[in-house]
């Protein structure tokens, strides 16, 4: 293999401008290489994004289902974020939101009859705690043995699918129901709609709270200094007298905790009743991905406040245009699936070229 | 009654090894990775890949060779990939490897739902391989019906553990890889190719890793499911620390994780009275509990997540 004769340097030290372009530059490439797809498909590659777009933001209700989706993916991806901030891989969200979502589940139908002010509160705590409970494990066992959080998190997610699948294949499940899944949650648990009509609800103001929570810790707090001054390096930052374990702990709590509520509004928002494995091996009926989602989501958001909304929303986007491409066009509705991959590894390179330049030089 | 633990045993020990055999070629891949310093967490969107372009190739051309050699091909570029963005761009190497696993469960999913199977329509099959018996091995008590009567790919899985330790600790690539994983200053230095060296190593874990998925979806099965590696990998991830970087550990490893794994599967089909779902989180916990196990006294690759770029 010969390389060629490239000179790669550091640029001086990138204006904002060249922090927005490339960026935004690679996500453009990224979607002329979904274009090639769309086009593999046999579908006219402006026509398949006309639909994919005009389905996701085209009229009230396009906007509505996409705030929809926009919910759990801001919740799993800012709680992917936060871990990330300090170097704590976390890719258990998936299995921190069905676990929310399944203590959830118990409180929700074993309160019938119990009035909204008491039980939404109850289930979103117990969602929290259980979430975070989840997440704690693999940071102890980061923290006491050095194990790895990507293998215990990733590992973690099969782990709980397959205790919701003998939950609601076995003891949880509702007898009256064709397929498998739990009994639907008290009325009264349900999280209520915005806007009647649209399936935006209460679970999107939850997820807007924990954004600019989020964004609070990291600007605002010591915390938040402390979790920036873990994630760039732990030994340093153990030098400086910051308790990296308690910032682990600490984080994976309020991580896990995040996703964990992100399992609760899958249930009290979308479903109504607990869910077991779905189709794409590895995810939950319930949570649809979504956790996974969320670790795109904070890498593409660059794990800044600011940008895991907007990669959320972009998220949404593509979800939701998908599905309403694959209606008007028949190109297969995984689309978004592929584009995260195709998106995450032109931004590799976008991150590349906005730091370094490259330079031919002779000889 | 005797028989039926006889019978108990043969299946569950040829099991094993069935279950064994893609986390074994996988975790070999892995060994190469990141005894030469890279992380790949690509592997498990790596295996997704060979699971489904060797099964589509088969099922469109007939050819089961035909399909193994397209998944290793497939894995290979994958590698490179990886190699691409690791090795020459210096991207952080966790990010990278879960780009990499993206870009392989979702193609997979979306080329699985284009040529083969529309939403709603019925997955189809292929005729996957077939044990093969050795010839005067065969004939073995309790080996014969075990080792000796596998598809080829458990051979080849088999075999390449020796290969793969005479390369790490016999042959000049192998010092090389490992001085690259240990300290890369110093053997560019000492006049070794870093850069092709990690490049090198990552298109074997890409190939090895393809093939491990190829097993899944012609060999276990017929037929491919989005996802249906199940977590594999990952398992390579955590396989590769408990071995210690050495295959003939990691042989001791997948062996142990393919009995557990066997041990769910014999008892979901002797039908025992235990919840299989239950069952089947056991291969799971187990990978944990061995990781958390040997954790503490691993010792890593020193330039293991460490992007080498010359200066000047």
């Amino acid at each position: 293999m010969r390389f060629p004769k490239l000179k790669v340097e550091k640029r001086p030290l990138p204006d904002l401008k060249t922090k927005i372009l490339w960026p935004v530059l690679s996500i453009l490439i990224a979607l002329g290489i979904g274009a090639i797809l769309i086009a593999a498909a046999g579908v006219d590659p402006l026509t398949g994004y006309y639909h994919l777009f005009s389905g996701a933001l085209g009229d009230v209700h396009a906007i509505s289902e996409t705030l929809w989706r926009f919910t759990p993916l801001l919740l799993t991806g800012t709680a992917v974020a936060l871990a990330f901030r300090c170097k704590f891989w976390n890719i258990g969200a998936e299995g921190q939101m069905l676990i929310g979502a399944t203590v959830a589940t118990f409180f929700g139908v074993s309160f019938i009859g119990t009035p909204s002010w008491l039980l939404i509160p109850l289930v979103i705590i117990s969602g929290f705690l259980a979430g975070a409970l989840w997440a704690v494990i693999p940071a102890i066992l980061k923290a006491k043995f050095k194990a790895d959080e990507v293998v215990t998190t990733l590992l973690g997610n099969w782990i709980i699918l397959y205790f919701v699948g003998y939950l609601v294949e076995g003891p949880w499940r509702d007898p009256t129901s064709l397929w498998p899944e739990s009994p639907a949650i008290a009325a009264t648990a349900v999280f209520p709609r915005l806007v009647s009509g649209y399936r935006v609800h209460i679970g999107f103001i939850i997820a807007i709270f924990f954004a600019i929570l989020f964004f609070i810790v990291l600007r605002k707090t010591v915390w938040g200094s402390q979790i920036k001054a873990v994630g760039a390096n732990p030994r340093a930052a153990d030098f400086m007298g910051i308790k990296v374990t308690r910032v682990l702990i600490t984080v994976a709590i309020l991580s896990g905790g995040i996703a964990g509520i992100a399992g609760v509004n899958e249930l009290c928002g979308t479903h109504l009743h607990m869910k077991g494995l779905g189709f794409f091996g590895g995810t939950g009926e319930l949570s649809w991905g979504y956790g996974y989602a969320g670790v795109f989501i904070a890498m593409l958001g660059g794990l800044s406040a600011i940008g895991v909304p907007v990669a959320a929303f972009f998220m949404a986007v593509m979800i939701q245009g998908s599905r309403a491409m694959y209606r008007a066009t028949g190109v297969p509705s995984p689309f978004f699936y592929a584009m995260e991959g195709i998106i995450l590894v032109c931004l590799l390179l976008g991150i590349f070229l906005t730091y370094y330049r490259i330079r031919r030089v002779k000889g | 009654m005797e028989i039926l633990t006889y019978t108990f045993f043969i299946t569950f020990l040829a099991m094993t090894f069935r279950m064994a055999t893609p986390v074994l070629l996988g975790t070999l891949g892995e060994a190469f990775a990141e005894r030469s310093g890279i992380l790949n967490l690509g592997i498990e969107g790596i295996m997704l890949v060979g699971a489904s372009i060797g099964f589509m190739v088969t099922y469109f051309m007939g050819s089961l060779w035909l399909g193994i050699f397209t998944a290793a091909f497939m894995g290979l570029l994958m590698g490179l990939l990886m190699a691409f963005l690791s090795v020459t761009l210096g991207a952080q190497q966790h990010v990278a490897g879960l780009g990499i696993t993206f870009l392989g469960t979702g193609l997979s999913f979306f080329l699985y739902r284009l040529f083969v199977a529309p939403e709603g329509g019925v997955p189809p099959t292929i005729v996957p391989f077939r044990p093969v018996e050795i010839p005067g091995l065969s004939g073995i008590p309790v080996l014969g019906p075990t080792i000796f009567t596998q598809p080829v790919l458990v051979y080849l899985a088999l075999i390449l553990v020796p290969i793969v330790g005479f390369i790490f600790y016999r042959t000049t690539l192998g010092l090389n890889l490992t001085a690259v994983g240990q300290n890369p200053k110093a053997a560019d230095t000492a006049g070794i190719n870093v850069f092709r060296i990690r490049y090198l190593c990552l298109l074997i874990a890409g190939a090895l890793a393809g093939i491990a998925g190829a097993w899944f979806s012609m060999a276990q099965s017929s037929q491919f499911l989005p996802g249906m590696t199940m977590g594999r990998g990952w398992v390579c991830v955590a396989l590769v620390i408990f071995a210690n970087w050495s295959p003939y550990r990691i042989l001791g490893g997948a062996l142990l994780f393919g009995g557990i794994d066997a041990l769910q599967t014999t008892f979901a089909a002797l039908g025992v009275a235990f919840p299989y779902r239950i069952l089947q989180m056991l291969p799971y916990i187990f990978t944990i509990v061995i990781l958390v196990a040997v954790a503490r006294r691993a010792t890593y690759p020193a330039a293991l997540l460490q992007p080498y770029r010359r200066e000047g």
